[in-house]
């Protein structure tokens, strides 16, 4: 008689179980138990979801006095009422920019190379290793690298170019594991083919196997973005000035050649940096700023998360190999 | 469809060999630049990906050198056993034990909030919910580690300290206990979703084996598949214990800055990652001590986690069960 099998629910002893009566009896309880359980997990289940939205109305309710005009066009001020995030959305908006840029091509090249290239060796070993590795170190060291390497080794200061540098490596494991996942469901029937007809390993890649994987990407790419969006310990460590009342050098210029990149080297903040400055002034009234600004941050976050498995699903739906 | 064609894939398309009615069609240069050109793309995605490599080599190098210059300072048997950190006062002492004891008191209090939630949630997800429901549930789940850190520490400092005063009125404003428990509720989603995988992952006969014996549900998920899945269970734990030693802005916000050597979570304390912040808030200047004690303190953050990784590594591979 295996004890075991009917549970550890405190059943007087084996005689019991072998009448026909008390298996009954066991058979009851173990099902109830398992109502129970499903209960549990419903309730669990659903107070995390709830979190969530507790999290967003409770801001939105405690900022919603600053979300005014205003608040999108004044810089930081000493009076809360007339503090506004103007630096922070367009030096997020210009760091996001620089983070795009260097991450995405590098991270969908390297994913492309383990996927379509790469020998089974040890050189591939160690890159897919550091890969796996890299996702798991805290994102302040990655601060600790960008302030040793980028802002004094590198003399880019505390700049716009070095805080999306930092956050371009901080998100390029989310973008290459993305990409991987997106190669790798193209079916090889379709490289084969290509093959067939005489096609090189990067005429494929680039005309069958990266249009296949389009929707990945860009999946990856956002949830990249989303992450360095709200990603604050980095930048503060590179040292993100909170309070600027100045913006950036314009990138576009009326004269020829109509771009410019002065702004790269100019010091910044960001949404997420002002949020903290905020919250941690003893001052009441600041704290309906911070709300105001971490409601802004959080919508982002929960749309660039929401498109992104939107996209996900749209792919997945429309492509039917 | 063509799963036997994929041993195949992975090796170059062999050597080219002109059918003789193709040399019409196909030049020889034409084909010589198309191979030439694959071969610079194929350096230049080989660079792409050695950028990982050369990211992890700059952080050991840049966390040593600047260490090394810490040390030179300050002797590592005081740094590893001093129960002081001050290094920004005139009497400065440099012990690191008070952040390592605030960095794994707020670890605990989020894993204690984390596993039992996260394996709760994951059970039910993969041997209860209906397809449906895990479908809808699980990307709003992850929803819950999207959310940027510094927002979950204006929840902390703002909405759970505020509810925890209520229980405990004598709790100081900043503690490591609202901190942990926030930091708990970001990383449920990660360590939800691993283990859901890992259990899905065992195979379904094992469960019908179950089913057959007599179990109910509850009981195949607990006596077959949770026991089954350790290995991954074990490697979805070591992944929150990671994000918990290595999370910053929410310990920053609401646990307070102080260094305080005390394993209470109810105390305001500083971790590893809220000096570090601390101390680039302020201006310190390049190559002084204070400077430099951020990597030291980083280089043990790094180590940590490194301890932790190992840990989950054997952990995981001592309990693997091969299917």
């Amino acid at each position: 008689m295996n004890r075991q099998a009917f549970g550890n629910s405190g059943d007087p002893g084996a005689t019991t179980m072998m009448t026909v009566e008390g298996m009954r009896r066991g058979l009851a309880r173990r099902k109830v138990l398992d109502q129970v359980f499903v209960l549990i997990g419903l309730v669990v289940m659903l107070a995390c979801l709830m979190i969530l939205a507790v999290l967003f109305i409770d801001l939105v309710r405690d900022g919603w006095e600053r979300f005014t005009w205003d608040f999108f066009t004044h810089f930081a001020s000493r009076h809360a009422e007339r503090a506004g995030i103007l630096a922070a959305w367009v030096g997020t908006t210009l760091i996001m920019v620089v983070t795009a840029v260097c991450a995405v091509p590098i991270g969908v090249a390297a994913a492309i190379y383990l996927e379509e290239y790469a020998p089974k060796n040890w050189m591939t070993a160690i890159i897919e290793i550091n890969v796996t590795n890299l996702a798991g170190v805290p994102s302040i060291v990655f601060g600790l690298l960008a302030l040793g390497l980028f802002v004094y080794q590198f003399d880019l200061g505390q700049s716009i170019a070095a805080a999306g540098l930092t956050l371009a490596l901080l998100i390029l494991p989310i973008v290459i594991v993305a990409t991987r996942e997106a190669i790798r469901s193209v079916p090889n029937a379709i490289r084969e083919a290509a093959y067939g007809l005489g096609a090189t390993r990067w005429e494929v890649t680039k005309d069958h196997v990266l249009p296949y994987s389009t929707g990945g990407i860009l999946t990856g790419m956002i949830l990249g973005l989303s992450r360095a969006i709200g990603e604050t310990a980095p930048i503060i460590t590179i040292g993100a000035l909170s309070f600027i009342a100045f913006l950036p050098e314009s990138p576009f210029k009326s004269e020829f050649p109509f771009i410019s990149f002065g702004w790269l080297n100019d010091p910044f903040t960001a949404m997420p940096i002002q949020m903290f400055n905020w919250v941690s002034r003893p001052d009441q009234a600041f704290q309906a700023n911070a709300a105001a600004a971490g409601a802004i941050l959080l919508g982002m976050t929960l749309i660039m998360n929401g498109v992104a498995i939107w996209i996900r699903y749209r792919f997945r739906k429309k492509i039917s190999w | 469809m063509n799963s036997s064609l994929s041993s195949s894939y992975g090796s170059p398309p062999g050597p080219f060999s002109d059918p003789p009615g193709l040399r019409s069609v196909v030049s020889r240069k034409a084909l010589r630049y198309r191979k030439l050109r694959d071969r610079v793309i194929e350096t230049l995605l080989l660079v792409a990906g050695l950028v990982a490599v050369f990211t992890t080599l700059a952080i050991v190098a840049v966390l040593l050198y600047e260490s090394s210059a810490f040390f030179e300072h300050v002797s590592i048997i005081e740094f590893m056993t001093g129960t002081m950190w001050t290094p920004l006062f005139a009497d400065a002492h440099y012990g690191i034990l008070p952040l390592v004891a605030g960095t794994l008191t707020t670890t605990l209090v989020a894993l204690l909030v984390a596993v039992p939630l996260g394996t709760t949630i994951a059970i039910y997800l993969s041997e209860f919910a209906p397809h449906r429901v895990r479908e809808t549930v699980k990307p709003i789940l992850e929803l819950l580690g999207a959310v940027p850190t510094v927002v979950y520490g204006y929840f902390a400092l703002t909405m759970v300290t505020p509810a925890l005063r209520v229980l405990m009125p004598e709790l100081p404003g900043f503690n490591m206990l609202s901190a942990g428990l926030v930091i708990g509720l970001m990383i449920v989603p990660y360590v939800s979703s691993l283990s859901e995988d890992a259990m899905r992952a065992v195979p379904r006969y094992m469960r019908e084996g179950s089913y057959a014996m007599g179990a109910t549900r509850l009981q195949t998920a607990l006596r077959v598949v949770v026991p089954g899945a350790f290995s991954g269970l074990a490697a979805a734990f070591i992944l929150g214990i990671s994000r918990a030693v290595g999370e910053t802005m929410v310990v920053a916000i609401a646990a307070g800055m102080q260094p305080n050597f005390t394993f209470d979570p109810r105390e305001p304390a500083a971790t590893i990652t809220a000096y570090i912040v601390q101390v680039s808030l302020g201006d310190l200047p390049h190559g002084s001590i204070g400077y430099q004690s951020i990597f030291a303190a980083g280089l043990v953050l790094m180590l940590m986690t490194l301890v932790f990784n190992v840990v989950g590594f054997f952990l995981t591979r001592r309990f693997r069960e091969a299917y």
